[in-house]
């Protein structure tokens, strides 16, 4: 669904590739998560994937379509939420959704709600249906609370039924319910209608459900693959044990040919498949036990607080 | 259709923000009342016939047609700010063509020009400005030219600007001067020659005097006040028209996405 070889955004001025030579994949249905530290080059790719931003060389394309020569086509498959409210604060809800139906040419243009096609008033009942508000939607959108917003805006991106959807840090300045409420959502209409969904942001656990994961910092893709793939990649996998009696325990662990580090509490690398086994095998008795299942944001922080990373354009 | 419907409610869209936002109507109203009001009246008092025509009637045709094109110039520049800030993102990630979007932004701040146009006639009749039937029935096409006018002035000088930042400061080198050289407070008819050659690219200066055009007419006082005829004044305005239109929707549609 999207496709990206090679992509390179240097802007005007700029000393240095904003996004430097990217490439990857996301097919239909998938839930595609793009991470990376500020100033990474997120941002730029998501302008240039939504057609805003013209990039300096490389090829990209979304359901076939190419981003630059067939701009007009492309919009018309993909929804947007921005990482900044798009909302027009001064109109009501309705008059949001109303232009956003005229402007993907889903509804013809009248001067009042009462004068629109009934399939589009039919729809707008839908949608406050769906956020659990009623008249609230004639309210302006400056009376919303932050989750609301966010709601709408998303409502309002999906109503022209995108192939692929772009989300932006969508959920940075909500609270925890609110996030997890949107993303039941999003899950939700990912099943229903097979959308492509393109995810930036800085909540790392957003993006263990995701299906492919890629890491980029300071514009290039510095790791890529499932969750769990990255994990196992870069993150170790150990069990720490100890015992009261740490020197039997330390000698049994050097004749089972465990690798072991510390002088107790011990590190033991292992993978999830050989614990079992391992700890089936030690006598001597425990102590401690703890294995150490990497998450995601391990995997991140391991990528982002290499020594050797980028400083400087904080 | 789909591009006319988008261009009907990006303008529907400038309307309404404009009804809601009473600060602005209010801050909008402000300066031709000081302008007219005070200016207007004092200049009136002071040197008040000395050039063969009344000063308050100058000033206010002046300020009537400087605020319809300002008034539309300045909005759509705002479609920078826009862009900035929250809405326009939704405009332009949408599958309208860009020109639409000017279109639309056009007609839109025109809309909003006139009922500053009203309001400045309520507060020329309030102020004993005679205003005849036949001058008021016939500004309502020329009020509407002199706004999709200063649209397109708007939209020239929105293609040069990067940020809202840059058009802030810019402004007072775009607008101000153009008072005084369009003749808005003052008669321009003896400049010296070098202001006269700048005077002439001014493109408000076509907008006031088409206005004054219509608003003397036949009077006697319309040889030392109106400058040219109003075919040539309506020359000048479709020939500048084009060329900013021309030029500036092309600059705007490549800058924007090509950062």
């Amino acid at each position: 669904m999207i496709q990206v070889v090679d992509l390179v955004k240097r802007y005007r001025k700029a000393s240095r590739n904003a996004v430097d030579g990217i490439s990857f994949e996301a097919g239909p249905g998938e839930f595609f998560a793009l991470l990376g530290p500020n100033g990474a080059g997120k941002t730029t790719t998501i302008s240039i994937l939504t057609t805003t931003l013209l990039p300096s060389s490389g090829k990209a394309t979304i359901a076939g379509y190419d981003l630059v020569s067939q701009a007009s086509a492309v919009r018309r498959l993909v929804g947007i939420i921005f990482q900044r409210p798009s909302l027009d604060q001064n109109l009501t809800g309705e008059e949001n959704v109303r232009l956003h139906a005229i402007l993907y040419g889903i509804n013809r243009y009248a001067p009042s709600f009462r004068l629109m096609e009934p399939a589009y008033r039919r729809r707008v009942e839908e949608l406050a249906e769906l956020l659990g508000i009623g008249k609230e939607v004639f309210d302006p959108v400056r009376t919303y609370s932050g989750g609301m917003r966010r709601k709408l805006e998303i409502v309002r991106s999906l109503m022209h039924e995108p192939k692929v959807l772009f989300l932006d840090e969508p959920t940075a300045g909500l609270d925890p319910p609110s996030r997890r409420t949107l993303w039941s959502y999003l899950d939700d209409v990912r099943r229903r209608q097979s959308t492509t969904i393109f995810l930036t942001t800085h909540y790392i656990e957003e993006a263990e459900q995701a299906d492919k994961v890629c890491f980029i910092d300071g514009g290039k893709v510095v790791a890529s693959g499932t969750p769990a793939e990255l994990k196992a990649a870069l993150v170790d996998e150990y069990i720490v044990v100890d015992a009261d009696n740490r020197a039997a325990l330390e000698a049994e662990l050097t004749r089972l040919g465990l690798n072991h580090t510390g002088g107790g509490p011990f590190k033991v690398p292992l993978d999830a498949s050989r614990t079992h086994q391992a700890l089936r095998s030690i006598e001597t008795p425990l102590t401690v036990v703890r294995t150490h299942a990497p998450t995601l944001e391990d995997a991140y922080l391991e990528i982002v607080e290499k020594p050797d990373a980028e400083l400087g354009d904080a | 259709m789909h591009e006319l419907s988008a261009v009907l409610a990006i303008a529907h869209r400038d309307f309404v923000k404009l009804i809601r936002d009473r600060p602005r109507i209010i801050a909008d109203l402000a300066f031709p009342l000081i302008f007219i009001a005070i200016l207007g009246t004092s200049l009136q008092a002071g040197f008040g016939g000395s050039g063969g025509f009344n000063l308050l009637t100058f000033v206010f045709t002046g300020v009537l047609a400087q605020t319809i094109w300002q008034s539309s110039a300045l909005g759509v520049i705002s479609l920078i700010a826009d862009r900035e800030q929250d809405y326009s993102q939704e405009m332009f990630v949408s599958p309208v063509s860009r020109y639409s979007i000017i279109a639309g932004k056009i007609l839109g701040e025109s809309l909003v020009a006139l009922p500053q146009a009203i309001a400045i006639i309520v507060l020329g009749l309030a102020l004993g400005v005679p205003l005849s039937l036949p001058f008021l029935l016939s500004l309502i096409p020329v009020a509407f030219v002199i706004a999709i006018f200063g649209g397109a002035f708007g939209v020239i000088v929105l293609s040069n600007l990067r940020s809202q930042q840059a058009a802030n400061q810019i402004f007072p080198f775009v607008m101000l001067p153009q008072f005084f050289l369009a003749g808005v407070f003052n008669p321009i008819g003896n400049l010296p020659w070098y202001l006269d050659i700048v005077s002439h690219i001014s493109p408000m200066r076509y907008a006031i005097d088409l206005l004054r055009d219509v608003y003397y007419g036949a009077l006697p006082e319309a040889v030392p006040v109106a400058l040219y005829s109003a075919p040539v004044n309506l020359a000048v305005i479709g020939a500048m028209f084009v060329l900013f239109m021309g030029v500036g929707t092309t600059l705007f549609v490549r800058s924007e996405r090509n950062r």
